[in-house]
């Protein structure tokens, strides 16, 4: 049984996997990787099914031992891969017994994701191994001293996927479903297409907290009160101030304040890569 | 009662249904679970339905005919030592006796409407008239787990340590939450609770 001592951590790394969706009517939210399709590839990479708990590694810097030999992958924001010496990043690489593993930072993106062949064996709870950062369940962030252990792996061949290089540009623009409170604003579709905002460093795994210009409601709806309403993944909420939270995997699963649009689910990957500072734009319809 | 709701697109695969009290969404909620449909959140005044078609949501919440108090939820008993730090703030403000407070609290059957705010906290309704006033002026930054508390017209059990303007009349030992257990949520939409001195 192969197992990691964890030397090192960089700002914080967590078990996850692809989530425990079908709770949010008892409270709890969906977690998972942010990066879903970083994580499913890395899976395939080692040959493991896409939905195998992994490490979701923030700005680098996890540093393992491998106490038995194992094979990793490493995808996501890119980083140096250092067994020894410099490895392929998004390619299958051995780590002999006793080797230490180490990942740089990126310079590009925020989150990288380690697959282990077999996955990371950790009590599900709620039928997943994810760390909900929100509410605290699921395993706790990775700190050094800590041992993982890892599923013996299936004998299998590894998926021989192409993994094309992903940058994420210094502007996104994300597709938006108007809805369901479209209405408590003021031309909605037309706010959200002029404005520009920027990913503050206040944001998360709850989500992202942009700043930039507020949106303004409709006006019989200006001093207007909402009793909580549930809250998806991607739903834009817009407190009272007018800056708008794009609520990722582990948000509240109710609240007050109105949901102008939810973006789409497909530039949700990118979401989880965009750096403080990163300039949103809104593509909204309804 | 029949459910008439206003659809909201939520999402490319989800629709917001509102109603005009929480009776409703009670109504409605038990509708599209016993109608099978697997993801359905409900909250104050709405109904969150995802990856169903909102033809067939419509279909089911006009034909459904029962009322919020036809509920196979399972009764829960849960034990609470009545000894609250705002046990007397809540008696005072009801301008009742502490010891007619717990009575009026624990003589009544709540039912739970919906979850949020934490994993496991339900929003229980049935908090008889006299009880209801508004949250702490200022919330505390730590509720312990367990603690019972009422705020407008519900009462609820924190299922974990957090922060929380509730006003607090008790606690409990039991567990409300525990995400490695089988069952890990003690109170689910539609189950009915009874609060027990001891």
């Amino acid at each position: 049984m192969t197992t990691f001592t964890v030397l090192a951590t960089g700002p914080r790394a967590l078990v996850q996997d692809l989530g425990r969706p079908g709770y949010a009517a008892l409270g709890v939210p969906p977690s998972g990787a942010l990066d879903r399709g970083a994580l499913r590839l890395a899976n395939r990479l080692v040959g493991n099914p896409e939905s195998a708990p992994g490490i979701e590694v923030l700005l680098g810097g996890l540093s393992l031992r491998a106490n038995g030999s194992c094979t990793i992958a490493v995808t996501g924001a890119p980083v140096l891969v250092h067994v020894g010496r410099a490895r392929e990043f998004a390619a299958a690489v051995v780590v002999p017994d006793g080797a230490v593993l180490t990942l740089g930072s990126p310079a590009t993106g925020m989150r990288s994701y380690l697959a282990v062949a077999g996955g990371i064996d950790v009590p599900a709870e709620l039928g997943s191994a994810a760390a909900d950062t929100l509410s605290g369940i699921g395993p706790q962030a990775l700190t050094a001293g800590d041992l993982l252990t890892v599923h013996s792996p299936a004998v299998r061949p590894p998926s021989t996927d192409v993994a094309a290089a992903r940058r994420w540009p210094a502007e996104l623009t994300v597709p938006v479903l108007l809805g369901p409170r479209d209405a408590w604003f003021d031309d909605p579709a037309a706010q959200l297409r002029a404005g520009t905002w920027q990913v503050s460093d206040r944001s998360d795994r709850i989500g992202l907290r942009l700043v930039g210009p507020p949106l303004r409601r409709a006006a019989r709806y200006t001093d207007a009160e909402l009793p909580s309403e549930p809250i998806r993944t991607g739903a834009i909420q817009v407190p009272s101030g007018g800056s708008p939270l794009i609520f990722l995997a582990d948000h509240p699963t109710t609240g007050g304040y109105p949901v102008i649009g939810v973006v789409d689910p497909g530039a949700l990957d990118d979401l989880a890569q965009a750096r403080p500072g990163t300039g949103i734009r809104f593509r909204p319809r309804h | 009662m029949r459910c008439a709701g206003e659809f909201h697109r939520y999402g490319v695969d989800g629709v917001l249904v509102e109603f005009g009290s929480l009776d409703e969404v009670r109504t409605a909620h038990r509708a599209l679970t016993a109608a099978g449909l697997a993801d359905v959140v409900p909250a104050a005044r709405t109904v969150l339905v995802t990856g169903a078609d909102p033809e067939a949501v419509q279909r089911i919440l006009a034909e459904h005919t029962g009322t919020a108090e036809d509920t196979e939820g399972k009764l829960v008993r849960i034990p609470v030592h009545y000894t609250g730090p705002d046990l007397e703030l809540v008696a005072e403000t009801a301008g009742l006796s502490t010891s007619d407070t717990i009575e009026l609290h624990a003589g009544a059957e709540y039912q739970v409407a919906f979850c949020g705010f934490a994993p496991g906290f339900g929003y229980l309704t049935g908090l008889p008239a006299e009880l209801h006033q508004p949250r702490l002026d200022s919330p505390r930054t730590r509720v312990d787990q367990g603690s019972v508390g009422v705020a407008g017209e519900f009462s609820a059990v924190y299922p974990r340590p957090s922060p929380g303007g509730w006003r607090l009349i008790g606690h409990t030992d039991i567990a409300l939450f525990d995400p490695r257990a089988d069952d890990p949520v003690l109170l689910r939409p539609g189950d009915r609770v009874r609060f027990e001195p001891t």
